[in-house]
Formats: structure tokens, C-alpha cells, sequence
């Protein structure tokens, strides 16, 4: 592509964008002090160095002990363990596949009604109501709020004796009352439904300040050429929030990926709640530690997870350039 | 198994250190933090010899805490003995054992008995205190001496206070409708078909956290196949997937439909106050219920019952988890820590830990049980009476095997009375290899 545009130009004009090219970088460094480089290089070093000690070694080394066996006690204990650890998590873990399937069924119900949610909200809240800063605090306190916190109001509306859903429904105390948090057909989504009241409130914000970019020449314009509120929304403001939409498209899946404090206040990921982020706590923290097999479990979550990170970064960088 | 590890223990702590810093993601950083953290935490060691040692206790909650520092008071004036006491979180000293143990740790250790205590003794990390147990052996009964060897034989554990698991019953509840102590299976379950026709939920039960089934789970397999199956299959020297373990979900099965069906989304808290509440006819639980009791009438309404005998072993075998103290490696030579085991291994040392925190039961004969309440002095009779004393499935089993293999089975289990017994059994497999 770049040899087209080249060719076209006049050899002269070639000629000298090359030499200006080739002039201007060396002058450029020489104008570095001593002092300069140190600055620069503590300014790359650093964060490089924190980068590589606390994500790359980590995860090179995360991803060799996958392939190992060890007990934790003794570094002469590490055995070859070839694919073993992942043909177990494949085909000999029961959590696995339902893991797998409630990270799924995390992301299609945050991408279909969790982020629209955020998106009704912002653009609600961005109609100059009455009070609407009131409302936009209101919806963004999940977002804040401590783990114990949520488990605490979560535990006050699902309980099956004393919470509030049941209560509402009049089946408190009854042999009828849903078990919200012990039914493994329903406590999913409970979760989910708790995961929606933070994540809306999460996209809401990001939303409203996308909202808040969108030149307003161009509602200008589309009401000009007649167009309605709802055509307004999705043909004009909606696409010329692209950049907003990119990161909250990352965003839902980065969310559905590392799914795990409701989850693991509800009762520790397990009996219908199982997600591929428990697992890998489960398998590499605390009593059950296995390290081959949270380390493979771990590599799976990063390899599913590599996807839409390069492709965010690389939508970025682009952008930028 | 070896007893001593193949490389000196400080260079290759060294190299755990290096590697841990570096260790896998950001779950595998989350889990090298502690681990980092027990390396430097722990004080220097008291010089051997000088009349001194110190104690690691993870029993960090006020009532035990306090407890714990009771005995040691009683022994620094008995001995004119310092010792340096490290209190931590009970969840930070149990899932960071391991290094812990390798790193910098205390000279005594509250621990507990079980495979637990000897999965670390046969990798060489505790020392055996056979000399303490020539002084104190005479103190404890068959079961419990038993349950403090090590796979070598060797002692490795001195017992502080265990507390048994049973049924536990209203009196007045029971009395006002006439129902029985059943001593088979049998007489068991036409007492629950008794008690779910007078409209109460027969056996409380709640497995919300995973871990309490587990109870039920060991009782059937050891009144169906005996103390011994229970030990082997745990160590995984049995197979789980064979026609004995079978049964045992088989004979659960006809004990679930009384069971109550919300137990999934139930703490033991939540099931114990459905039997206080006289909700449910009887609740299978450990002794510690007696502190969720806060009234004390009921307390003082409370009753117990072994699990009734089904094939072998009639009630032979009970399960009563010990708590107690173990050694760590390099206080081996250590002769004050020793005198102090020694000293909590006697009646004199266990009564300083009951006078404060009196929902436990003293291990040793010569403790004074003359406080115990009616239920503590019923249990010290089962536990005394036993031949054989189970450990609990997570202190007896490997504990990734109880924590990530055993409890989703038994709760899906317990959802649909479905079990696949291959499937456990593959992962075993997997897991205890990696030992």
C-alpha cells in the first residue's frame, strides 16, 4: 500500500522526504542529554520491569508449571506432566464444561440486557430530568460498593425465609419459597440479575460521558432533515459513539470473563454456580491447591481471554496512529 | 515415603522463593503473596536450649484465642519458660501450611490429626515427638493414640480437644411425641417416616458451604464398610469406583427424602436453628452446634445419639475431629517446646484451655470433666467409648480431593441422588498422582 502513494510522487519529492527522514532521526536522539536518556530510560525501565515481574514472568512460568505435576512443597518435586493437566480439565472435571457454559450464558445476558440496560439509562439520564445527577449517583452506587456490602444486600433480598423477593411473592416461610441462592436451576439468575444491577450502573457512566461527546450539530442536522427521536438515536448519535461502543463491547466481555465476587459470595462457585474464574481460584488458592491443574485452568481463561484484549488493543493503537 | 528431603532446606528454599515471586497470573500472584508474606513473618527461633520456644496458633477467633493463651500462661509458670506466641487467621495458617511449614515457622503449631498432619509428617516438615508421648501416653484412650502416628509409626501430634459428631435432638421435642433413640438403620428410618407424618422435616440438613455432607458421607461409608475402608479410600488406597462406595450411596439414598431438600442454600448455622426451632426432628452435626445455641434453655434441651450401626462395625467408630499441636522440623531439638506438648498433653494444660472456651472436649484422661455440661459429658462417653475415631472427610482425605472433587459430587448428590462414582474415581486418580 505505502509503495503506491511513493511511486506516484515526483522522484525529487522522494528524494528528499528520504533524506529529511534519515536527517531528522539521528539529530533528534543527539539532542538527548545524558540526563534525558537516564529520565527516559527509568520512565521505560520501570514500568517494563514491573510489567515483566509481575505479568510476564508469571504468566510464562503459569504456563510451564500447566504442563507439570507438583505438590507446592519442593521444587525437586516438579514432574512432567505433558497435556495431563488439561486432557483433566477437559474430560475428567466435572465443573469444567458447566463453567465454561455459565461464562456463555454470563456474557450473552450482559451483552443483551445488562449493557442495553446501562445504555436506556444513560440515555434517559441524559435528557435533562429533573434531579438527574441524583438518579445517575444513584444507579453508579453499585458500582462502588464494597464486596461484603453486596453480599450483605443481596443476602437481604434472596434470602429464602427472611429475603425480600420472597416476601414480595407472599411465599416467605412456606414450603413453596424459592430457594434463590440453593436452586441450581434459579441461582444463576439471581446472580445474573445481581451482576446487571453493577454493570448497568458501569456502562450508564461510561454511556453518559459518550453521550456527552456526541456534537450536538449533528442532532441539529437530523432534526433538520426530519428525522424522529428514535432515528435521531440509532442512525446519528448511536454510530457516532463508535469509540464508546468498541470499549463497551470489551468491557462486557472482560466482565463476563472475570466473573467471580457474586458468585463467590454466594457460595463459593459451586452447585450450579460454577465459573471458569472459580475453578481456577479453587484449584490454585488455599486447601484445594493443585498447581498443574489451576495453572492449566488458568492458561484456558487466558487463552479465551487473549481474544478481544488484541482486539481492543489493536483498535486502539490504530485509532491513536 | 522419605523423611528427610533430598536437599537442604535452605537452599531450596531459595529457590521457591525466586520462583514464587514470579509465580503463574494473577491468581497464581494472589497465592504467592501469603506465601511471601509467611517467609519473612514468622520470628526468628528461639535458640535451643535456652529455655524458651515459641507457639504459630491459627486459632484466632476471641474465645479459642484466649484459650490457647491460657495454657501458655499456665505453662511459662509452671517452667519459668518464655515463649513467643504467633497468632494468625485459621484460613491464612491452613492454606499456607506448606510454606509456612518450610519457611520460618513457630517451634509448636496448632494443627489437626488426620492425613493432614500425616501428609506433612512423611514429607518431613513436623518432628516426631515419641519422647513426649513416653510421658503423656498413658493419658489418652486407644483411638486417639492411634490418630496421632504418623504413616512411619511415629508420633507426631499431641492432642488438645476434639468434639464428636452425632445427632443431635431436642429432649422435650422427643419426649412430647414419644420418639426413641434408634439403634439400626432401620429403627433409624421408620423414625424419620414417623416424624415426616408429624409434618416435621426429619433430619435438618444444609450444605450450602459444601463441607457439612461430608459428615453424613463418612458415617454411612464407615457403618457400611468400616473405620479402615474409611482411611484407605481417603488415602485413595481404595478405588472409588467399586460396589462398596456404591452403597454407601445407596443406603443415603434412602435417608435423603428425609433430609431437608433445601439444604443447598443453607448454612449449618441455618440448619441448626431448624432443629432448635423444632422444625426438623434431628440434625447430624459436629459438637460445635453448642455455640450457635445462645439460649440456654434450649442448651440445656439438647441431646445426642451415635449414628446407628448398618452393617459393620456396629458404633464402633465415631468421628470426632482432634485439634492439637504438632511440631515443626527444626524444633526437633528443642526441649522446651517439647516440655510444652508435653505439658498440653496432661490434664493440667487441657483444663486451662476448657476453663475458656468450654464447647470442645479435653483429649486427656486426667482432665477435669467435672464442669462439662450434660450434651460435652454424653459426647466424652461416645468418644471414650469408640474404638475407632474418624477425622472428618477433609482432614482424613487429600484436601484438594475433599475441597474440589468431593464437594460438588455430594452436592450434586444431594440435588438429584445421582452419583457417578467412574467420574470420582478418574479424578483421584489425577489428583493423588500429583502428591
Amino acid at each position: 500500500m505505502s509503495a503506491i502513494p511513493q511511486t506516484t510522487l515526483p522522484p525529487a519529492a522522494a528524494a528528499r522526504d528520504g533524506v529529511a527522514a534519515h536527517t531528522a532521526r539521528p539529530r533528534r536522539v543527539r539532542r538527548l542529554s545524558g540526563r534525558d536518556r537516564l529520565v527516559l530510560g527509568l520512565m521505560v525501565g520501570v514500568p517494563t520491569l514491573i510489567q515483566a515481574v509481575l505479568v510476564w514472568i508469571p504468566t510464562l512460568l503459569s504456563i510451564a508449571l500447566s504442563f507439570t505435576r507438583w505438590n507446592g512443597l519442593d521444587l525437586s518435586g516438579i514432574r512432567w506432566a505433558g497435556l495431563s493437566n488439561y486432557s483433566y480439565a477437559f474430560k475428567e472435571y466435572p465443573p469444567f464444561w458447566p463453567a465454561v457454559a455459565h461464562n456463555v450464558i454470563w456474557l450473552v445476558f450482559l451483552a443483551l440486557i445488562a449493557t442495553p440496560i446501562g445504555l436506556l439509562l444513560a440515555v434517559l439520564l441524559d435528557q435533562r430530568i429533573r434531579g438527574t445527577r441524583i438518579y445517575q449517583s444513584v444507579f453508579f452506587t453499585p458500582v462502588m460498593l464494597s464486596l461484603v456490602m453486596v453480599g450483605i444486600i443481596w443476602q437481604l433480598v434472596y434470602a429464602r425465609d427472611e429475603g425480600l423477593v420472597n416476601n414480595l411473592l407472599g411465599t416467605a416461610g412456606t414450603p413453596g419459597a424459592v430457594d434463590w441462592f440453593g436452586d441450581s436451576d434459579v441461582n444463576l439468575w439471581a446472580a445474573l440479575v445481581a451482576t446487571t444491577w453493577r454493570h448497568a450502573g458501569y456502562v450508564m457512566v461510561l454511556y453518559l460521558a459518550g453521550l456527552k461527546g456526541v456534537d450536538p450539530s449533528l442532532r441539529e442536522a437530523a432534526a433538520l432533515d426530519g428525522a424522529n427521536g428514535r432515528q435521531t438515536f440509532f442512525q446519528v448519535v448511536f454510530p457516532a459513539m463508535r469509540p464508546i461502543n468498541i470499549v463497551i463491547v470489551v468491557i462486557t466481555i472482560i466482565e463476563a470473563l472475570r466473573a467471580f465476587d457474586i458468585v463467590y459470595l454466594i457460595n463459593k462457585g459451586t452447585n450450579g454456580l460454577e465459573l471458569l474464574s472459580v475453578l481456577v481460584i479453587q484449584n490454585l488458592v488455599g486447601v484445594g491447591t493443585v498447581i498443574g491443574v489451576g495453572s492449566a485452568l488458568a492458561v484456558i481463561l487466558l487463552a479465551i481471554s487473549v481474544g478481544p484484549i488484541v482486539y481492543y488493543l489493536v483498535r486502539t493503537f490504530r485509532r491513536t496512529d | 515415603m522419605a523423611s528427610h528431603h533430598p536437599r537442604p532446606i535452605f537452599e531450596s528454599r531459595l529457590d521457591r522463593r525466586t520462583l514464587l515471586r514470579g509465580l503463574g497470573g494473577g491468581a497464581a500472584a494472589l497465592a504467592a503473596a501469603p506465601l511471601l508474606a509467611a517467609c519473612s513473618g514468622g520470628p526468628a527461633p528461639a535458640a535451643a536450649g535456652a529455655n524458651a520456644t515459641s507457639l504459630g496458633s491459627g486459632l484466632s477467633d476471641p474465645v479459642p484465642r484466649s484459650a490457647v493463651q491460657a495454657m501458655v500462661d499456665a505453662f511459662k509458670a509452671k517452667s519459668g519458660a518464655t515463649v513467643k506466641m504467633n497468632v494468625m487467621p485459621r484460613a491464612q495458617l491452613v492454606d499456607n501450611i506448606s510454606s509456612y511449614l518450610q519457611s520460618n515457622p513457630e517451634d509448636v503449631i496448632t494443627w489437626y490429626a488426620g492425613y493432614k498432619m500425616r501428609y506433612y509428617a512423611a514429607k518431613g516438615l513436623l518432628a516426631p515427638v515419641d519422647d513426649v508421648w513416653e510421658k503423656i501416653g498413658g493419658n489418652f484412650s486407644e483411638g486417639i493414640t492411634k490418630a496421632s502416628e504418623g504413616e512411619d509409626g511415629h508420633k507426631y501430634f499431641v492432642p488438645n480437644y476434639n468434639y464428636p459428631w452425632g445427632f443431635y435432638y431436642r429432649k422435650s421435642l422427643w419426649a412430647e411425641r414419644g420418639y426413641e433413640v434408634p439403634a439400626t438403620f432401620d429403627a433409624f428410618l421408620s423414625l424419620c417416616v414417623q416424624m415426616k407424618k408429624d409434618g416435621l422435616i426429619p433430619i435438618a440438613f444444609a450444605d450450602k458451604d459444601g463441607w457439612p455432607a461430608m459428615g453424613t458421607f463418612d458415617y454411612i461409608n464407615m457403618r457400611t464398610n468400616g473405620y479402615q475402608f474409611h482411611l484407605d479410600l481417603c488415602a485413595h488406597k481404595e478405588s472409588w469406583d467399586q460396589q462398596k462406595v456404591k452403597d454407601v450411596f445407596d443406603n443415603w439414598k434412602a435417608l435423603l427424602p428425609y433430609q431437608d431438600p433445601a439444604a443447598l442454600g443453607a448454612t449449618w448455622q441455618e440448619g441448626a436453628r431448624s432443629m432448635t426451632g423444632k422444625k426438623s426432628g434431628m440434625y447430624l452435626i459436629g459438637a460445635f452446634i453448642a455455640q450457635d445455641v445462645t439460649d440456654k434453655e434450649i442448651l440445656a434441651d439438647l441431646d445426642f445419639f451415635p449414628f446407628p450401626a448398618i452393617a459393620v462395625e456396629g458404633t464402633d467408630a465415631i468421628e470426632a475431629p482432634i485439634d492439637g499441636f504438632v511440631l515443626s522440623k527444626r524444633a526437633a531439638s528443642n526441649k522446651t517446646a517439647k516440655d510444652m506438648v508435653a505439658f498440653f498433653g496432661t490434664g493440667a494444660g487441657q483444663d486451662a484451655y476448657a476453663a475458656k472456651d468450654s464447647s470442645n472436649m479435653q483429649t486427656a484422661k486426667d482432665a477435669n470433666t467435672s464442669s462439662f455440661s450434660e450434651l460435652n459429658k454424653k459426647g466424652a462417653e461416645a468418644i471414650a467409648g469408640a474404638k475407632f475415631i474418624s477425622q472428618f472427610f477433609d482432614r482424613d482425605a487429600l484436601p484438594a480431593m475433599a475441597n474440589n472433587v468431593m464437594i460438588p459430587a455430594l452436592q450434586g448428590f444431594i440435588k438429584d441422588g445421582t452419583i457417578d462414582t467412574r467420574t470420582i474415581e478418574a479424578q483421584a486418580t489425577s489428583l493423588y498422582a500429583a502428591e
